[in-house]
C-alpha cells in the first residue's frame, strides 16, 4: 500500500508544484517507487517543472474517463528510475475530475507504488479538496507572509474536516509544515516572519525550510527538479525535507543569517 | 529635542505586526472551523431581530457555540446601550 501525500497550500504561487516535484524526485532518488500526480486540471504545470511537457500524450482525465490506461498516461522520468508523472489535462474543464474517478486511480496506483504525491491546485475548491481527500499525510507549503499563513490555516481546517480520514473517523491526516522562500536576512532585519512565529501560529510540525534561492528558478527554467542540484541550498534543503518525511532526524539548515564578510561583499561571494 | 526623540524611537518591526495580526485572524478562523454551516446565517438573522427592538451594532453581539459531551450550547451575548 502506497503512502499518499498531498502537497497543498491554499494560496497560489507559494511553491506547491516546485515542492511536489522536488519531494517526489527526492523520494525516488532514495529508492522509493514514486508517482507524482498533477491535480490542477486546466492549468497543468507539473509536466513543465519535471521537464516532460513534450512527452504528454494522455492525462489524468483520460484515465478517469476510460480513454486511456494508467500505464499509457504515466510518464516515466528520464533521470530517476523509480519516478513516474501523471499529468493533468490542459483542455478539459475541472468538472471532469470526479470523486469516484480519483478514488479508482489512487486505488490502482496504491498497489504498485510506495509513494503517491498529489500536487494540489491553489484554492479551497473542488480540485483542491479532491487532491487532499485521500491523503495520509499533507505537506502544507507556506511562505513567510500573512496571506499565505492565513490560507494555510484554512487548508488545515479542511484537512481536519473534509478528508477521507476525517469523514471515516480514522487517524487524522499527518500534517507537515514546509516553509518556502525563507530569507534569513530579512528575518534578521525584522521584516519577515520567522519560522518559530509561523510554527507557533499554525501549530503543526515543521518538515522543512527552503530558503529563497536562485536555484529554484534555474531549475524550473531547465525542467529539472531542484533536488538534482545538490550544490544549491534549495536542493539540499529539499533533500533534508525528504529525509524527514522518511522519518529521519535531520537538523535544520539555511535558517540563520550569516553576515557577509568584507571579502565576499567585495567580490560578490559565491552564487548558490 | 523632539528630533532626537523621533530619531531614537524604535520603529515597530513589520514582522511582529504581521504576527499579531495573524494570531488574531487565525484564532477567529479556528473558532469558526467546527461550527455548523448554518451559523453565519443564524447569526445574521438573530442580529436583524434584535435590531428591530434595539439599535445595536454588529460588535455588540457575540454568539458562540460550545460543544459539550452530548449537546451543544448556543450562547448569545448582547451589550445593550443605556
Amino acid at each position: 500500500m502506497a503512502k499518499i501525500i498531498v502537497v497543498t497550500s491554499g494560496k497560489g504561487g507559494v511553491g506547491k508544484t516546485t515542492s511536489a516535484a522536488a519531494i517526489a524526485t527526492g523520494l525516488a532518488l532514495r529508492g522509493n517507487k514514486t508517482v507524482v500526480i498533477d491535480f490542477d486540471v486546466g492549468l497543468r504545470n507539473l509536466d513543465l517543472i519535471m521537464g516532460c511537457e513534450r512527452r504528454v500524450v494522455y492525462d489524468l482525465i483520460n484515465v478517469i474517463q476510460g480513454e486511456a490506461g494508467l500505464n499509457q498516461a504515466m510518464i516515466r522520468d528520464k533521470r530517476v528510475d523509480n519516478l513516474h508523472i501523471l499529468p493533468a489535462s490542459q483542455t478539459r474543464d475541472k468538472d471532469a475530475l470526479s470523486a469516484e474517478g480519483v478514488e479508482k486511480v489512487l486505488d490502482a496506483l496504491s498497489k504498485d507504488f510506495d509513494y503517491v504525491i498529489c500536487d494540489s491546485p491553489a484554492g479551497i475548491e473542488r480540485g483542491a479538496q479532491l487532491a487532499m481527500y485521500h491523503a495520509d499525510e499533507a505537506v502544507v507549503v507556506t511562505n513567510p507572509e500573512v496571506s499565505s499563513v492565513r490560507d494555510s490555516d484554512r487548508i488545515l481546517g479542511l484537512l481536519s474536516s473534509k478528508s477521507r480520514r476525517a469523514e471515516q473517523n480514522l487517524d487524522p491526516v499527518k500534517e507537515h509544515l514546509l516553509i518556502t522562500r525563507y530569507d534569513p536576512e530579512r528575518v534578521s532585519d525584522g521584516d519577515m516572519l520567522n519560522l518559530e512565529d509561523i510554527q507557533e501560529i499554525l501549530a503543526i510540525n515543521l518538515i522543512g525550510l527552503i530558503p529563497e534561492s536562485e536555484a529554484v528558478l534555474r531549475a524550473s527554467n531547465q525542467g529539472v527538479p531542484v533536488t538534482h542540484d545538490m550544490k544549491s541550498d534549495a536542493g539540499q534543503a529539499y533533500t533534508d525535507t525528504v529525509s524527514r518525511l522518511l522519518g529521519e532526524d535531520v537538523p535544520l539548515r539555511f535558517h540563520e543569517y550569516q553576515k557577509k564578510g568584507l571579502l565576499s561583499r567585495m567580490f560578490g561571494g559565491g552564487r548558490r | 529635542m523632539k528630533l532626537l526623540e523621533f530619531l531614537k524611537r524604535e520603529r515597530k518591526k513589520s514582522a511582529s505586526v504581521a504576527k499579531e495580526r495573524l494570531q488574531i485572524i487565525v484564532a477567529h478562523q479556528r473558532s469558526q472551523r467546527d461550527q455548523p454551516d448554518y451559523m453565519p446565517m443564524l447569526e445574521k438573522e438573530l442580529l436583524e431581530v434584535i435590531r428591530r427592538y434595539v439599535n445595536v451594532g454588529q460588535e455588540a453581539i457575540n454568539i458562540s457555540l460550545d460543544r459539550e459531551d452530548d449537546c451543544s450550547v448556543l450562547e448569545l451575548n448582547v451589550t445593550l446601550p443605556r
